[in-house]
């Protein structure tokens, strides 16, 4: 495999790992980018029994059914993104499980891509991480509406992104950007937070 | 040294810090807790603008958002806001504020010959008088504008920052005066999440202008602080302040401005905080606590400065502490307004008289008035005001019994001060903006709520309930109702709402149109609207000629329009026009009341979407290293695409013909990633590809590419692009840069609505990849270097793909061509982009590799007469007249063909695409230019059609040019003259539109 120094982040021009602040005490937001994160796209008939089973069989987790749910297996995260589209996300150090699904769901109606290098993924958390994204979001982001472990695909300002809210005790946010829009997207959450203190963390 | 006119003590201003603004270019000094409004009058200041049309002097007539004469244009230069009003103006250090329509100055304005001129200036004066000639209108309008103007927009782009913000609540709480304190809090207790939203700067309403209510045995404002409090406790409740809802739109969307730093001098306002704040709030349910708005009287001149309204009064007093006048006549046709003699006669005011329209006059504050010995006039009218820059004195008649006359010649009473009362508005303007109705209340004369259409209620004074205990419990029983419906029931014992003194402003005595002593319309205005200098002369005028319906009086007079959408001024408009007809005034109806019920900033309507914020910039994997190389770069619609790598002293023509030149001869790079990709799977992926292209799928062989042409329903070209197979039911389709979004959306809807039962998915995978498009005669023997794929051409032929890696990056490699030359793809992870662009850089030295852009890349293809959807398509245009009927199949159906064979689209004298050559090789014809056979001396000439693309060809050695041409194909060879703008005439031969290397070796090779 090709040296992995050779990979550059969609926010690397940004050099945010120099940004890092050791303090970041009263921020109310703060910010981070998780890059190189695996995705891989499934679309796929849920009502199916076989389909899912060959899912679980690989990833350990079924393909969650509820709208804007997730489910999570070992170091693995599913999100629901429609009736018969999932992603699987995983971290860059994980073996990669695109091969092994195609292989499990091959002569099914049934479809695996990976997606991971299109996209990067935006970290805001913190007591206004919720006001800051309702800046840019029509979405709800209180604890009653969007609940952490769930997701959700949305614009946030003028980028199509899906959301993903952690299960963690103060509201944090996972927000998935095509590459391109990137520094947009981040500038423009990073400039709706300021009023409120914005760090950027590891 | 305080101002002349500030109480020694009172009010709800800091008097430990003084604050120091500018007024027309004076300095004045106030109190922070101070508004403009107060500040001025403090100051003995009550002169602050001229009137719109009249240009009369005008005075504070308010102390609050329904101020209609104290338009205020606040700032200088840049930072400046026009139609602001004084009244709600926050005092703050340094401000500098300035009166609005008046030339040169406030004092002495030369318009007031309007004023002498009135009977030239009737309802429908614009109208009638500058309707003809029509042609004349642009001169008329210079001048009309110049002389009527609302204040002055800013002289530079706004320095200030702004947000806007999405927000979702169970209960909108709409002004936090006594009823939207207690339904905020009954709502709050129940766990519903509230939003109270107050346009004042502190809680309370009403009650900050109230000298002795109290509350549940204790003083107002201290039951006002402990609701503060417990709100403030409350997780679920948001209070926002200085926060105006402006706008109530369909499905509870509501608008509201919230104001963040105007009230802090500018070195204290925190960097990071934006000006204002623009609220779009879905509520679940809304609750409007807005109150009340008092009524002026129209009466004889009752627009001089010094008359207002009898509440303003009490706030100017109660809350800010200073005198608004000397002597004060009272004027008022209810009880309510003795609590404003009251007030100022304790604050030492010396009240002359109490002017009531009452004949006996009666009430609980009457009673009040008279023990403290005040001077009352029962029976009487102010039958006409004088002074001219401040009211000095009015005079007073009895009327007569049915109040249509006043008899004798009248009493002269100086005074300095007229306080007015006419009765309460509730305001309704949000219920009314929610689509909810209107009905006149006969018992307070006034409008009032009636069913609401969306989820929304009233609650105490809006609603037409106005004693202050009534308030409170209104609005505790709605706050605990709305609270319910959305799912919130209150917990535990039931709470008693706080108890008050329950009394409102009856007995009253309503008349609309005070007499005067002379005819109306005779000396002296009665003016019904000061901000649009309406009087109730112009009403009777606008019904004598015929006006019926109140939305064309309205219109026709200007009555209730411009920033103050008619606060205190329509009902009044309608009384006197239910008057003239001796109908009830709910015949009459009300006019529309209309967002914004204040105005608002235009700034936070853009929000931070602006600068380099406003549109996404879209980046590819590399373009770090294109802004190094010094590109220029060109908008593909929100990407940014090299446009052209100059090199020192180079100019975009030099670029260009250089890059050109370099993909012929040696060797170019380009950045392709932009492009669109669609990944298209499944076991019906290649019928589905059949239905979507006008080519041919089926037989396509794993590994190969190739070119497809798709078309809309109306049969004309939509987009292009190369698609290959890599595997048996998986395609790799590219779409153009700017439609790869719209043909994802076309491929879905076809696929979702049209045939569902094809097995197919589609997943965007444009970003996945990074494309660098290597293009030249060098282009194997670079790739050569780096990969570990057969280059040979007969392992590797033109379109198609292998896979293997390239610099050692997993790659995909397609032998694809847009330049017509010697051409290779490829396609690695989009992380290793950068670096493979650099390794093709190092390793390209020794070709002299030279990065191009879309320029240089537009004139290769254009050389080889390969088209550009969208340039040499404008969604008019079909395969056939484009030349390309090989693409066409003629036996399947695919999306467009219906329309392609309808017989109007076979025309022989359907616009063509041809190639043309100017017959001066030099000379290059401008993109768009016209085509004409025969060229007149001026336009109109036949035109035949246009010119799509045009260049220098360095590799032709000469320009080149594609045209869309009426019958262009019959015309090979002939001459066409494209006439220019400056005269010029080029003159050029219709040909072919390849240009280079006619047999396509070069490709292939």
């Amino acid at each position: 495999m090709v040296e992995a120094y050779l990979r550059q982040s969609p926010l690397s021009q940004l050099a945010l790992p120099s940004r890092i602040a050791a303090e970041h005490g009263n921020t109310g937001v703060t910010m981070a980018e998780r890059q190189f994160r695996r995705i891989v796209n499934l679309r796929g008939n849920p009502k199916s029994e076989e389909f899912t089973k060959a899912v679980k069989s690989v990833l350990g987790a079924d393909p969650p059914l509820m709208p804007n749910s997730v489910n999570t297996g070992k170091d693995i995260t599913l999100l629901w993104l429609g009736p018969d589209e999932w992603w699987i996300i995983t971290d860059a150090d994980t073996a990669p499980v695109a091969d092994k699904l195609r292989e499990a769901l091959a002569g099914q109606h049934a479809v695996v891509t990976d997606v991971g290098e299109g996209y990067t993924c935006i970290a805001a958390s913190g007591a206004s991480a919720a006001d800051t994204l309702a800046k840019g979001c029509t979405l709800d982001f209180h604890d009653s509406v969007f609940a952490p472990g769930s997701c959700a695909q949305s614009d946030m300002a003028k980028a199509v992104v899906v959301f993903h809210r952690l299960e963690a005790d103060k509201p944090s946010f996972e927000i998935y950007v095509r590459s391109s829009f990137a520094e947009y997207l981040w500038r423009w959450i990073e400039n709706a937070a300021e009023e409120y203190g914005v760090a950027v963390t590891q | 040294m305080p101002a002349r006119f500030r109480l020694t003590q009172g009010g709800l201003i800091d008097r430990s810090k003084p604050v120091s603004f500018q007024f027309n270019g004076k300095v004045y000094l106030g109190f922070e807790g101070d508004t403009l409004a107060s500040a001025l009058i403090a100051n003995g200041v009550h002169l602050v603008g001229r009137s719109f049309k009249y240009h009369r002097p005008r005075g504070i007539m308010s102390a609050g958002a329904e101020e209609a004469n104290a338009l205020i244009q606040v700032g200088e230069g840049a930072r400046s806001d026009p139609n602001l009003r004084a009244t709600q103006i926050e005092l703050v250090d340094g401000l500098v504020a300035s009166s609005q329509n008046c030339w040169p100055s406030v004092e002495f304005d030369v318009s007031i010959v309007n004023n002498f001129a009135s009977r030239l200036l009737p309802s429908g004066f614009y109208y009638k008088t500058f309707m003809w000639p029509a042609s004349f209108w642009m001169t008329y309008e210079s001048a009309i504008r110049k002389a009527a103007g609302l204040g002055k927009a800013p002289e530079g782009p706004d320095p200030d920052s702004y947000d806007k913000t999405f927000a979702h609540c169970d209960v909108l709480v709409v002004g936090a005066g006594p009823s939207g304190l207690t339904a905020a809090l009954s709502a709050g207790r129940a766990g519903a999440r509230v939003i109270l939203a107050e346009q004042d700067n502190a809680l309370g309403g009403d009650l900050l202008s109230e000298a002795d209510a109290e509350i549940q045995g204790q003083p107002a404002l201290e039951w006002v602080e402990g609701a503060r409090a417990e709100l403030e406790g409350l997780e679920n409740v948001r209070i926002l302040t200085r926060t105006q809802c402006y706008g109530y739109f369909d499905h509870n969307f509501i608008g509201l401005m919230q104001n963040l730093t105007d009230h802090l001098p500018q070195n204290a306002k925190p960097a990071s905080l934006p000006r204002h704040r623009l609220w779009k709030l879905r509520a679940k349910q809304v609750l409007l606590a807005t109150g009340a708005i008092e009524r002026p009287l129209v009466f004889s001149d009752n627009d001089r400065p010094g008359i207002m309204l009898a509440s303003a009064c009490r706030t100017y007093v109660n809350r800010y502490g200073v005198k608004p006048g000397k002597k004060a006549v009272i004027f008022t046709n209810n009880d309510g307004a003795y609590a404003a003699a009251l007030d100022l006669h304790k604050a030492g005011i010396h009240v002359a008289a109490i002017v009531d329209l009452r004949s006996d006059p009666e009430g609980p504050m009457t009673e009040q008035a008279r023990e403290a010995g005040l001077r009352i006039l029962g029976n009487h009218a102010v039958i006409a005001t004088a002074g001219d820059k401040r009211v000095k004195a009015v005079l007073v008649a009895p009327l007569s019994e049915d109040g249509e006359k006043v008899y004798g010649g009248g009493e002269k009473i100086d005074c300095d001060l007229v306080a007015v009362s006419g009765g309460w508005n509730p305001t309704v303007h949000l219920h009314s903006q929610s689509r909810g109705k209107i009905v006149f209340d006969d018992d307070y004369a006034c409008f009032v709520p009636g069913t609401p259409a969306q989820e929304s209620v009233t609650a105490g004074a809006c609603s037409g309930n106005f004693g202050l205990g009534a308030c409170l419990t209104q609005g505790h029983d709605a706050g605990i109702a709305t609270a319910a419906k959305t799912g919130f029931k209150a917990k535990g014992r039931k709470r008693a709402p706080p108890k008050a003194e329950d009394r409102n402003f009856l007995p009253a005595r309503w008349m609309w149109l005070v007499p005067g002593d002379k005819p109306l319309g005779h000396g002296g205005k009665h003016f019904v609207d000061v901000q649009n200098d309406v009087t109730a002369a112009d009403l009777h005028l606008a019904l004598r000629e015929g006006y019926r319906s109140i939305e064309h009086v309205k219109r026709y007079t200007t009555t209730g329009m411009g920033t103050d959408q008619g606060k205190t001024s329509n009902v009044n408009a309608i009384g006197i026009v239910a008057g003239h007809f001796g109908c009830p005034i709910p015949n009459v109806g009300v006019t529309t009341f209309r967002p914004p019920y204040t105005p608002v900033t235009f700034g936070v309507f853009a929000g931070r979407d602006v600068g380099d914020l406003l549109d996404p910039v879209r980046k590819t994997p590399m373009h770090a290293l294109h802004e190094h190389a010094g590109a220029a770069f060109e908008d593909v619609g929100q990407w940014k695409r090299p446009w052209y790598f100059p090199i020192a002293g180079e100019d975009m023509h030099q670029a260009v013909n250089r890059e050109v030149k370099a993909c012929r001869d040696s060797l170019g790079v380009m950045d392709a990633s932009t492009l669109g990709k669609i990944d298209i799977q499944g076991k019906d992926a290649a019928e589905f590809l059949n239905r979507i292209y006008t080519n041919a799928w089926s037989q396509l062989k794993v590994g190969a590419c190739r070119y497809g042409l798709m078309l809309g329903e109306d049969g004309m070209v939509m987009d292009d692009g190369v698609t290959s197979r890599l595997g048996e039911n998986h395609f790799l389709m590219t779409t153009t840069t700017g439609n790869a979004a719209p043909v994802l959306g076309h491929l879905e809807e076809y696929l979702q609505t049209e045939w569902p039962e094809l097995e197919v998915y589609l997943t965007s995978v444009t970003e996945q990849f990074a494309t660098i498009s290597l293009a030249g005669p060098n282009a194997r023997n670079l790739l050569a270097e780096l990969t570990d794929i057969d280059l040979s051409a007969e392992a590797f032929p033109f379109m198609t793909l292998r896979e293997g890696t390239a610099a050692g990056i997993p790659a995909r490699v397609f032998r694809i061509s847009f330049t017509g030359d010697l051409s290779y793809e490829i396609n690695v992870p989009a992380s290793y982009g950068a670096a493979l662009w650099q390794t093709v850089m190092t390793a390209g030295e020794k070709y002299g590799i030279t990065p191009y852009g879309t320029e240089a890349m537009h004139v290769l293809r254009a050389e080889k007469g390969f088209i550009i959807v969208g340039q040499e398509t404008d969604g008019s245009v079909t395969p056939f007249d484009l030349g390309m009927d090989w693409i066409v199949s003629k036996k399947k159906d695919f999306v467009g063909r219906r329309s392609l064979f309808r017989a109007d689209m076979s025309k022989d004298d359907r616009k063509q695409l041809v190639g043309l050559l100017t017959d001066v090789p030099e000379q290059v014809l401008p993109e768009g230019a016209q085509l004409v056979e025969k060229v007149e001396d001026k336009p109109p000439m036949k035109m035949l059609g246009h010119v799509t693309s045009s260049y220098h060809s360095p590799n032709v050695g000469r320009s080149i040019a594609m045209a869309l041409i009426k019958g262009g194909r019959a015309r090979m060879g002939s001459k066409l003259y494209a006439p220019l703008a400056d005269g010029k005439v080029v003159t050029c031969t219709v040909t072919g539109v390849v240009f280079y290397d006619k047999e396509g070796e070069r490709t292939r090779g």
